[in-house]
């Protein structure tokens, strides 16, 4: 049945006030600074053959005064957590005494590139890497520090910090070789309806992107603008505790961040958006 | 089983008023997925049905369909069929059952199953995302549900 159709009738018919009607994305463009242009609709990627034809940034399912926000870094309140991360990358710490700066120098050209083919697998240590996962192993294993908590704010902020050196540059995943079978558990989990309400991902962000959920603009549930800044919580947002709310929204027990299933989820979700530009950190309400 | 549903109806005919409430695992689906019988056996209240249907905590059924009777509730949704006339184009069997679960009408439908307390996947408890401590209520009450669809009824363009 084609519900957007359904609704097209129910407009024609006269139908008015506190229906939400909009359907679909808006054909603005995101030029970041007056000077970046970004990818905000692209070809999907071969492997979603048959799920979608394009792929869409979350940017444009959003209100006009929301995504304005992200058009200028001076606007864009994520900025300032990126600021606090680039301090914490020139600061040394743990026992070898050594800052990320030590070993990676400027961000801008060591980082660059580096958001856009993650989750990444990794040949030595025989898994499927979420950035995160990556910061940690370089502050245990290189700097004798502590691993932060996942998506707690200082991992956040550092993954946005990184995001930002590959800003505009295409999402460009890869799901073969090593990644193959985290991407299969990853796309299982898309697809599995859970909860007592019963849905999965792709009832929301594959069915019915476009549509209204209650108040929500349902949006193809890209993951290339995270970090995200929410003006909800006012602060940068992880990939994984977006996840979580979506779960939980489906009255669902959720998975926890940093989990196994999360990180396959985070892969196969990233690889959906191959083509779309890095956009972090972005803002959502 | 059938046996609850045929002494509800012998004790429905025999015209006497505490008849049984049906359970979810006993609701008795025909082949088109409607359900013949009120679940309660007591009339649906169509108000009450109008603020279930509202209600974020309840049925929350304007998340996902527009209704012009329920306008005063702000935000209705996309992702269902708009419910204007359903009065007119459904029986009362056919929307009992689906309002109880929608899947026994339409395969794999992405409306939830209101009146079902198994065969999820990771259910929770509510809207906490840890696991459920005590055994799931049905999302709706069998009088919830026959509130419901005496207020769907209601909905006639003629
Ligand atoms: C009941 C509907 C529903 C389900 C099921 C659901 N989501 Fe969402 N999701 C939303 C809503 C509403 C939003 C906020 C608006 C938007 O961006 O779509 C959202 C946002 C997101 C975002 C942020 C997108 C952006 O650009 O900011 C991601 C990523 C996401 N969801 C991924 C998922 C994944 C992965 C799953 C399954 C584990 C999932 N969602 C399940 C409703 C849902
Ligand atoms: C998450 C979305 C969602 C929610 C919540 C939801 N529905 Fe539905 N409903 C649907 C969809 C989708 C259909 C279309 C049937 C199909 O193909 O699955 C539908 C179909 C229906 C129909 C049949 C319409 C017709 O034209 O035959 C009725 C009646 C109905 N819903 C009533 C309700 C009521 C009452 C509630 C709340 C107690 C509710 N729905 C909650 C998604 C939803």
């Amino acid at each position: 049945m084609n519900f957007k159709a359904l609704t097209a009738i129910a407009l024609v018919a006269g139908l008015s006030a506190p229906l939400a009607m909009a359907g679909g994305a808006d054909d603005d463009n995101m030029v970041i600074n007056g000077d970046t242009d970004m990818t905000t609709k692209a070809a999907a990627a071969a492997h979603l053959d048959g799920a979608l034809d394009e792929v869409i940034s979350g940017w444009h399912f959003r209100s006009d005064e929301t995504q304005q926000l992200q058009l200028d870094d001076f606007d864009n309140p994520g900025m300032i957590f990126v600021d606090k991360a680039m301090d914490t990358w020139n600061a040394a710490e743990g026992t070898e005494g050594k800052a990320c700066a030590d070993c990676h120098d400027d961000p801008a050209d060591s980082m660059a590139g580096v958001r856009a083919t993650y989750p990444k697998w990794n040949e030595a240590a025989g898994e499927v890497r979420t950035l995160q996962m990556q910061v940690n192993d370089c502050r245990v294993n290189q700097m004798g520090a502590e691993a932060w908590k996942y998506d707690a704010g200082t991992a956040v902020d550092m993954e946005a910090m990184i995001s930002v050196q590959s800003r505009g540059m295409p999402m460009n995943v890869a799901i073969d070789g090593g990644a193959a079978d985290t991407w299969a558990k990853g796309k299982e989990l898309y697809y599995t309806r859970t909860g007592q309400l019963e849905l999965s991902c792709a009832n929301c962000h594959e069915d019915n992107y476009g549509n209204y959920i209650r108040a929500d603009h349902l949006s193809q549930g890209q993951t290339n603008g995270f970090p995200a800044y929410r003006l909800k919580n006012a602060k940068l947002n992880g990939v994984h505790s977006r996840f979580k709310g979506c779960v939980r929204d489906t009255r669902a027990e959720t998975y926890s961040p940093g989990s196994a299933e999360f990180i396959a989820l985070e892969l196969y979700v990233a690889s959906r958006g191959n083509g779309l530009a890095v956009e972090g950190p972005s803002v959502r309400n | 089983m059938r046996l609850t549903i045929i002494t509800a109806a012998l004790v429905l005919a025999a015209g006497m008023s505490a008849a049984e409430t049906v359970l979810p695992a006993d609701v008795a689906y025909g082949e088109d997925g409607a359900v013949e019988m009120s679940l309660t056996g007591k009339a649906g209240d169509a108000a009450e049905g109008a603020i279930i249907m509202s209600s974020k905590g309840r049925g929350n059924c304007i998340s996902c369909h527009a209704v012009t009777a329920l306008n005063d509730a702000p935000f209705h949704g996309e992702v269902g069929p708009m419910l204007d006339g359903i009065g007119d184009v459904r029986s009362e069997a056919e929307i009992r059952g689906i309002v109880a679960d929608a899947k026994m009408t339409f395969e794999e439908s992405l409306m939830p199953s209101f009146y079902k307390t198994t065969g999820y996947i990771r259910p929770g408890n509510a809207y906490t995302g840890k696991a459920p401590t005590e055994e799931l209520a049905p999302l709706l009450s069998a009088q919830d549900i026959e509130d419901v669809v005496a207020f769907l009824l209601t909905l006639k363009d003629s």
